[in-house]
């Protein structure tokens, strides 16, 4: 079905997110690495390889800003490289650790994600500028809220959905968010609160986004032969998918995330999944505006193009629902230190999976779950399938 | 996860904190500046739009007229064919009105932000820009747009000679 | 065993200057005359992956990846970014094409610095923020020092650095991709105007645009675009600390364990003699024996006297940067591990021109990532699958 080798997860470990964290990013990188290696019980010297994400260095203020990190991220005189795509990283860091093991060069891989949007003063709203053509896009002070409400109302427009329908997202992971210890927005919030905040850029408002965040997270993956001999609960990386569309986002029609079906079908087909809305038992979709978890619900093929708002009014997609979506409390819960926050996403997977997800563990022993991530100028979609 | 670990690292700092300067920091301001070949496609383009008008390029193999030209076409992967003109009216793709400035300020005149379908090129064939001359409650979807043009004096060869756009019929 | 082969390389020579086109227009070129190297291999349908190394600040726009996919083929389809050097994107399309997931992967770099008005601003800004921009100054004092410390440990001499700068500019002038090909003598580097003591001017390789693109195949594969495919025997890449401040600075570590990796996956206990020529990261003229004894194709301390003796000449024993290396064809930033690994390439295929090695079977290419970084990545291609 894939590789030669079989790949596992057998650790991970996340720091808390926050608006501002005193750590550096390296400094941030060591402590999710280290709790990652501890809980798989391993040390550096095990270690044979890493794979580090983060998004724009803008915000750390370092060009380059991999090799900063490389020491951080446990890679002293070890082979060590960097993949970034944008918003998708965080997920896709844990696929690129999967090609080492699964190639067959290495037996462990430590991947780590990081991002310091803090550094970015006197907001990393700036940074974001610089992510748009020069010609045709960044002459109008195209920032990045601006973009994606014009996909949000394409959206809704294509489907006739409400806003109330979408801020029932935006409470729902909220609410999980409480549940996770290392949140920065967990919060009781009803969907008025959604419909009577600060208006950012029509249909988009305040309680629709997460904020910029610190943080960094990191997993441990392992070949079969190690992984076996680690632990008796390793989480298999079955299915990896990636895919990019078109710079010209304006030539295309937002309704509907093409690349992230893409990805998926990538993932799916590795993992033979056929079915997914019966063969995946929780999912974490990225959530960095509310109406992206209905957006990539679809895209991931989990319902029919249009219906994921329903199934979320019907609570499919609450905890103890037929389809946990977001258990974590997503990026609106936790918080979105970029890459961090995507692969925070396949940590919560991995805790799910293995039944170490506490409070806010999804009932019902799920066995199968689906992480991915969206970035670029909506373009990419990172996935990842995993197994128990 | 919850059930193992007892506590996660991080020492979070306060954002009055870090203003106040009671948190060590070192600044720096980069020094990057740019200056982009706009390459062949997009310097004409750019020309063209000191005359007032809309240059597309065009590829024989699927049909498409593209704006913002390109000297290859993406999906067929080979080299465009030729050039045309599209016209400056449009109808609207999708769009939005944004009540912050990019520094996250408010402002007091919301922007109305869209993209533009343009008349003339291949369907769907948007660009983005803003609108005026219309209270941003009455945008709808589908409307039917025109490019309000700067002077030809005041023309630098860059999107923004094109202003705004604005309905095509008054409202 | 599934081999990994180069089955299709592309490239638009390297200039001082492209102001007539965009970076997209630069590697739609490369990516065309790759892809019809590659037995006219169909992007849209044929190619499973597509890795393309980049930075943002080279660049200019943040989040850099964004703007590849449509010059290269790779709208909808399975395309990241590695923000590392080109050989570091070859080792990832090795390991993509290992797993048996992938049979055929493009890999691309390019360089446009020539757009960048602010450039030694931006390499300053690799600095440690904390740490290393308050010194101020140049970010290549950095090179100065290890260049002083690696020539005391070694006692290979300042007129032999220069003397690499003599024999890469001269080689560059018969290669037709090279931007910065000359006739100099050792007295023109050492009378050249100081920068770095020890570096002078002429010691610096100087930047140059350009793009290139590789395609990658399984050995099954291979054989369906191309009848002299060019084997990845051995790849290798590693990462000394990134605090300059704890590096050994006479040795280059990163290229030391590089080079173990890439051997011994391809069975390469000799190298000295069982690798026929190099082309190898000349960045600063003292790097390329610096390396030259790192890859241990001569032993420690006796590099210089190897170049001396003309062993390195395109005629010689050992040819090293025939293709004129990055002083002759001009530094690419992150495409110039994949220049050295072109010209590994066509030196295999027998298409390297006017400085054509003889009999060239197994090629080594090597690169280091610059000032500030430990960081470097070293490929073994062969004409011989094993």
């Amino acid at each position: 079905m894939f590789g030669k080798k079989r790949v596992a997860v057998v650790g991970a470990g996340l720091t808390l997110f926050r608006r501002n964290l005193k750590e550096t990013g390296r400094e941030m990188c060591y402590e999710a690495a280290k709790m990652a290696l501890d809980a798989a019980g391993l040390t550096l010297k095990d270690i044979q390889s890493v794979a580090y994400g983060s998004a724009p260095d803008a915000f750390d203020g370092i060009h380059m800003k991999g090799e900063n990190m490389t020491d951080g991220s446990g890679a002293w005189r070890k082979p060590f490289s960097r993949v970034y795509v944008g918003g998708g990283t965080g997920v896709f860091t844990a696929d690129a650790g999967w090609w080492h093991v699964a190639s067959g060069l290495f037996d462990t891989c430590l991947v780590v994600a990081e991002e310091k949007m803090s550094s970015c003063y006197p907001h990393p709203a700036y940074a974001f500028t610089t992510i748009f053509d020069p010609i045709m896009d960044r002459p109008h002070g195209t920032t990045l809220i601006w973009i994606f409400s014009l996909e949000m109302h394409r959206y809704m427009h294509v489907h006739g959905i409400k806003k109330e329908q979408i801020a029932l997202v935006s409470v729902k992971n909220k609410r999980n968010a409480l549940d996770h210890p290392c949140a920065q927005l967990g919060a009781k919030i009803t969907v008025e609160d959604v419909l009577n905040s600060e208006i950012m850029c029509w249909p988009v408002q305040r309680l629709d986004i997460s904020p910029t965040s610190d943080g960094a997270a990191a997993i441990v993956l392992a070949s079969e032969d190690v992984a076996k001999k680690l632990t008796d609960n390793p989480v298999w990386i079955d299915g990896v998918g990636w895919c990019i569309d078109s710079t010209y986002w304006t030539n295309r029609d937002l309704y509907y995330p093409d690349y992230v079906e893409c990805a998926a079908r990538m993932a799916y087909k590795m993992a033979g999944i056929k079915n997914p809305p019966k063969e995946i038992d929780v999912a974490e979709p990225y959530d960095p505006f509310d109406y992206k978890e209905l957006h990539h619900m679809e895209g991931l093929l989990l319902c029919k193009k249009g219906e994921a708002p329903k199934l979320t009014e019907e609570g499919v997609t609450q905890r103890d629902g037929d389809l946990p979506i977001n258990p974590s409390g997503g990026l609106l819960g936790v918080g979105n230190p970029i890459a961090a926050a995507g692969l925070m996403k396949v940590c919560e997977i991995f805790w799910q999976l293995r039944g170490e997800a506490g409070k806010r563990q999804v009932p019902g022993d799920p066995r199968t779950g689906v992480a991915q991530a969206w970035g670029d100028l909506m373009q990419y979609g990172s996935v990842i399938v995993m197994r128990r | 996860m919850s059930a193992k670990i007892k506590e996660y690292p991080g020492q979070e700092v306060k954002s009055e904190e870090m203003k106040s300067g009671r948190v060590p920091t070192v600044r720096y301001r980069p020094n990057a500046k740019y200056m982009w070949s706009a390459g062949i496609a997009m310097s004409r383009f750019l020309n063209e739009l000191k005359n007032g008008r809309i240059l597309a390029s065009t590829c024989n193999k699927c049909g498409r007229i593209m704006v913002p030209p390109r000297m290859f076409c993406e999906q067929c992967f080979k080299p465009t064919d030729g050039w045309t003109y599209v016209k400056d009216t449009g109808t609207i793709n999708t769009y939005s009105v944004s009540f912050i400035a990019g520094d996250a300020s408010r402002i007091k005149e919301p922007i109305i932000v869209v993209v533009v379908d343009l008349d003339g090129a291949s369907p769907g064939m948007g660009i983005l820009h803003t609108m005026q001359e219309i209270d941003w409650k009455k945008v709808k979807f589908g409307m039917k747009v025109r490019a309000v043009w700067k002077p030809e004096k005041e023309r630098t060869g860059a999107i923004t000679d094109i202003k705004y756009f604005k309905p095509l019929k008054e409202e | 065993m599934r081999e990994v082969a180069i089955i299709g390389v592309g490239c638009t020579g390297f200039k001082p200057m492209t102001p007539e086109v965009s970076y997209k227009e630069l590697m739609f070129e490369a990516a065309t005359r790759a892809y019809q190297d590659a037995g006219n291999i169909n992007p849209r349908k044929d190619v499973d992956a597509f890795v393309t190394c980049a930075e943002d600040y080279w660049e200019g726009h943040s989040i850099f990846d964004e703007f590849v996919p449509d010059q290269i083929g790779a709208v909808l389809r399975h395309l990241f970014t590695v923000s590392s050097d080109g050989l570091i994107g070859l080792a990832t399309a090795y390991m993509l094409i290992k797993t048996g997931e992938f049979n055929t992967v493009v890999v691309e770099a390019h360089s446009k610095v020539s757009d960048v008005t602010t450039f030694t601003d931006i390499i300053n800004f690799a600095l440690d923020p904390i740490f290393n921009r308050p010194l101020g100054g140049h970010p290549h004092y950095m090179a100065g020092l290890e260049m002083t410390r690696y020539l005391h440990e070694t006692g290979n001499t300042r007129e032999q650095c220069a003397q690499v700068v003599v024999k890469n500019k001269r080689n560059a002038l018969g290669n037709p991709y090279a931007a910065h090909g000359a006739k100099i003598t050792m007295e023109d580097v050492l009378q050249s105007e100081p920068c770095f003591h020890p570096l002078n001017r002429l010691d610096i390789s100087p930047p140059a645009d350009g793009g290139i693109v590789m395609v990658l195949a399984s050995e099954g594969a291979a054989a369906k675009f191309t009848d002299k495919p060019v084997w990845v025997r051995g790849i290798g890449w590693n990462s000394d600390t990134s605090w300059p401040e704890s590096r050994e600075w006479g040795r280059a570590v990163y290229a030391e364990l590089a080079a173990d990796m890439a051997y011994k996956m391809a069975g390469i206990r000799n190298p000295r003699k069982e690798v026929d020529f190099a082309e190898i990261d000349d960045s600063f003229s003292y790097k390329e024996l610096q390396h030259l004894e790192a890859l241990k194709l001569c032993k420690r301390g006796e590099a210089g006297k190897l170049m001396e003796e003309g062993e390195t000449e395109t005629d010689g024993d050992l040819p090293v940067n025939s293709s004129g290396g990055l002083l002759g064809m001009g530094h690419a930033v992150e495409a110039s591990g994949l220049q050295r690994a072109l010209e590994v390439v066509l030196q295999l295929r027998g298409e390297a021109g006017k400085h054509q090695i003889c009999d060239a079977k197994t090629g080594v290419a090597q690169i280091w990532r610059g000032v500030p970084t430990a960081t470097g990545a070293v490929a073994v291609l062969s004409r011989e699958v094993k």
